[in-house]
């Protein structure tokens, strides 16, 4: 009734190929964004950024970045916490020996350099793929922790080997630190997103994105109608890279403040960011926030529902949310193999036709 | 969706905020993970001995007190999301015990005006209290614990290590890698060796490790260690036949947990405490009383009177003592988060008053101050019995050297001062 595409004529090639061609989908995301930028910031607390809305458009930002290399480019990485890491100490470095410099330029610039690292790593991939790839990602993975553990000089030399963010601002309000609020948290990281999502979605649209589904769909046969596979395959390692490399400057100097490599860049936010995609829906922009969603604002409102609301014991709600969200997953995967996203997709299609399916 | 999660949610956090009126000490505990065989018996001690004031006395000083539990499996990640939830329940003090957790909350806490309390981990630096107004780590702090150790290997070595080799055993974390540090220092003082062996998380695989020491045989192994990694450690340690009495633990590697799983063995194993333990206090006679047989402990109950049971109820009293400074100093009952730090920071625990609260010779007095949120520093040596399952003391309490460790703090807490603009306090 309300989705659909008739009468809805377009009389320009720009409007047939926009992003989102339907009237009402259109709306939906502007209504979004108006939400997300004109209402939430105004209502936000510490809980909801700290605890929601900072950790989720943090980890979007990283699924987003592994569903390039993973869904659209199809080349398989467990290293995903390293590169992570690789940005947070990146920002790190940059915070303590440029105090003055803007903080929005710090986590590009931390970005840039995980880009530069994602590159290298990417390097067996022009050999290897698959598990085989996926192996050597897992050593990026462990060399990268190794790394930052082992070298005094990326920690500063603090006692401790942990780092911590000093108080940093953008445009004269803190970033980072303890003295930020809960809306300029939020709106920074929520910018970036945007930024991202959009340059992400643009690029999978255009000819690099559509090079890198020629290399996913079969590398052979898109070597032979042109597609170069060495600049495809880093160019996705470079991207993805950057991405990860962000959300990781921005896991530690806006959302932790302190960070400690191993327990929080460790394999298994490699596995999570992974698994975020797959619940989401692998090659779907939609998809990587969907998986976000589902993994880290399940766990707060089933311990919520459960601590906060039933009054059960701690380590029982913690147990219980184990089961529950593993259970969860196995469902969602057994109903819909290819993820949240196309769940959505064929929403949108019945309500295409809803309510007069025949 | 998201309008009925976020409705859901309100709903769930809201329920959730207990009554102000009350003195709110939230527990930022962790039942789950491999940590838990550590972290039960601590929150358990921490929640049973409140308990037993709201159920003895009332409280303190009339007014109720509530811990909220919150579980965070040793994360830094669900550790923020729990300081948040409760932290607007009009929270007076937290106690996570996680170093990566308590290095988190310090800025945090300082900025909301709320203690953290952090008795034998953290950040050992935040002993200097003109630069930390809102950390407090008496009795003891890692350095000290690493000065005992290499005191009390002084003594039974007849007062030189020259010529020795200690190796560190250490969890490769933040905690881990504090007393590192020290132990150089002490290393160029007493002239003896020094090596570090650092084991990653969670630290159920350490044969490469062990291999290392059975190969280089150190003379002594010192271990900071925590959750399964202990025990596994304990482990090793007897099946390389090394000599138990040569392993000494810090306060976190000296649990029951952790050295009953190794048996016979594991007899003679050392590890130090700044507190008793056992449940030959007479605390426990009430404990039994008004808790324990009125079934309202904590967990399944197994835990009393363990070490960690003991820190834990210790970490309480020590709160409860400092909010009844507070009520003192301020005259209100019902005392506020800036009121609680004040009484932190003129916390005067005597002996006379350990035992009037039914723990004498529990712990070393305490006598804070503006400067010195550091405490006495000293701890006792105990030695594991695997017969009777029992730590017994085998030394009096050791005080740590403050010619090294006392400039390390300094130098250490200028540097997060410089680094975060802090203006020095206590004027």
């Amino acid at each position: 009734m309300f989705y659909r595409e008739a009468g809805d004529f377009k009389t320009s090639y720009r409007d047939d190929s926009q992003t989102f061609p339907i009237w009402f989908d259109r709306w939906r995301y502007y209504a979004v964004l108006a939400v997300a930028f004109g209402v939430v910031p105004f209502l936000i607390n510490d809980y909801w950024a700290n605890a929601v809305f900072v950790p989720f458009l943090i980890y979007a930002i990283a699924a987003i970045g592994l569903n390039i290399l993973v869904g659209y480019c199809g080349q398989v990485s467990l290293g995903t916490g390293g590169f992570m890491a690789v940005g947070a100490y990146a920002c790190y470095k940059l915070m303590t020996s440029f105090p003055e410099v803007s903080m929005l330029i710090h986590v590009l610039l931390a970005g840039g350099i995980t880009a530069g690292v994602g590159v290298l790593f990417g390097l067996p991939s022009l050999r290897i793929k698959g598990f085989y790839l996926a192996v050597a990602t897992l050593a990026a993975q462990f060399f990268l922790v190794w790394l930052f553990n082992k070298v005094p000089w990326f920690y500063n030399y603090s006692a401790s080997g942990q780092i911590s963010a000093p108080e940093r601002t953008f445009l004269g309000h803190f970033i980072t630190g303890a003295n930020t609020t809960a809306s300029a948290k939020y709106l920074f990281c929520l910018v970036i997103l945007v930024i991202l999502a959009w340059f992400a979605r643009n690029l999978t649209r255009g000819s690099v994105g559509r090079k890198w589904m020629a290399i996913r769909d079969m590398d052979i046969a898109a070597e032979i109608i042109g597609v170069n596979p060495l600049t495809t395959k880093l160019s996705a390692f470079a991207v993805s890279s950057f991405f990860v490399g962000v959300a990781g400057a921005l896991f530690f100097s806006v959302y932790l403040g302190a960070v400690e490599v191993g327990e929080v860049f460790g394999i298994q936010k490699s596995f999570l960011i992974l698994f975020m995609i797959i619940i989401g829906g692998l090659g779907s922009i939609f998809g990587s926030f969907a998986g976000a969603a589902f993994l880290v604002l399940l766990p707060v409102l089933l311990k919520n529902v459960l601590v906060g609301q039933l009054g059960w014991a701690t380590d029982i709600a913690a147990h219980l949310e184990l089961m529950i969200v593993g259970a969860l997953i196995v469902i969602f995967l057994i109903a819909e193999p290819h993820g949240m996203a196309q769940l959505w997709r064929l929403a949108k299609e019945k309500l295409r036709l809803w309510p007069f399916p025949h | 969706m998201k309008l009925r999660f976020a409705a859901l949610a309100a709903a769930a956090l809201a329920v959730a905020t207990p009554a102000m009126a009350e003195l709110v000490f939230p527990s930022l505990s962790y039942r789950t993970g491999p940590y838990a065989p550590n972290g039960i018996p601590y929150a358990d001690g921490f929640a049973d001995y409140m308990t037993l004031l709201n159920e003895r006395d009332g409280g303190v000083g009339g007014e109720k007190i509530t811990v909220p539990e919150c579980e965070t499996a040793y994360n830094t990640e669900k550790g923020v999301e729990c300081y948040e939830a409760t932290k607007g329940s009009g929270a007076l003090a937290y106690n996570p015990l996680s170093t990566g957790i308590t290095y988190q909350l310090i800025p945090k806490v300082t900025a909301d005006g709320i203690s953290l309390y952090t008795p034998g981990y953290g950040r050992t630096s935040a002993s200097n209290g003109t630069v930390f107004s809102n950390v407090f780590n008496y009795p003891a702090n890692y350095w000290d614990g690493a000065s005992v150790i290499v005191k009390h290997l002084l003594d039974i070595n007849g007062g030189s290590l020259e010529g020795k080799t200690l190796a560190l055993v250490y969890h490769n974390s933040a905690y881990g890698k504090e007393p590192i540090r020290t132990l150089q220092e002490l290393s160029k003082k007493h002239g003896f060796a020094f090596t570090e062996i650092p084991v990653d998380h969670p630290g159920q695989e350490q044969k490469s490790q062990w291999l290392q020491i059975r190969r280089d045989k150190p003379d002594f192994v010192l271990m900071w260690g925590w959750g399964v990694m202990n025990a596994v450690a304990i482990q090793e340690a007897v099946n390389i036949r090394f000599p138990m009495e040569n392993l000494i633990g810090v306060w976190w590697s000296g649990s029951e947990n952790d050295a009953i799983p190794a048996g016979d063995g594991a007899n003679g194993y050392k590890a130090i405490s700044f507190h008793g333990t056992g449940s030959a206090y007479p605390v426990y006679d009430d404990m039994k009383k008004y808790v324990i047989d009125a079934g309202k402990a904590a967990g399944d109950g197994s835990n009393v009177g363990t070490m960690l049971y003991s820190r834990g109820m210790y970490a309480a009293m020590v709160l409860t003592e400092a909010a009844r400074k507070a009520q003192e100093l301020s005259g209100v009952s019902a005392i506020n988060a800036a009121q609680m730090r004040d009484g932190m920071e003129a916390l005067d625990l005597t002996e006379a008053r350990l035992a009037e609260l039914g723990l004498p010779n529990f712990a070393q007095p305490i006598q804070a101050s503006c400067a010195d949120h550091g405490g006495p520093g000293s701890a006792v040596v105990f030695q594991w019995d695997a017969a009777t399952k029992d730590w017994n003391a085998i030394t009096d309490y050791i005080v740590s050297d403050a010619d090294v460790i006392d400039p390390l703090i300094v130098e250490d807490s200028a540097a997060f001062a410089a680094e975060n603009n802090i203006p020095a306090r206590c004027n």
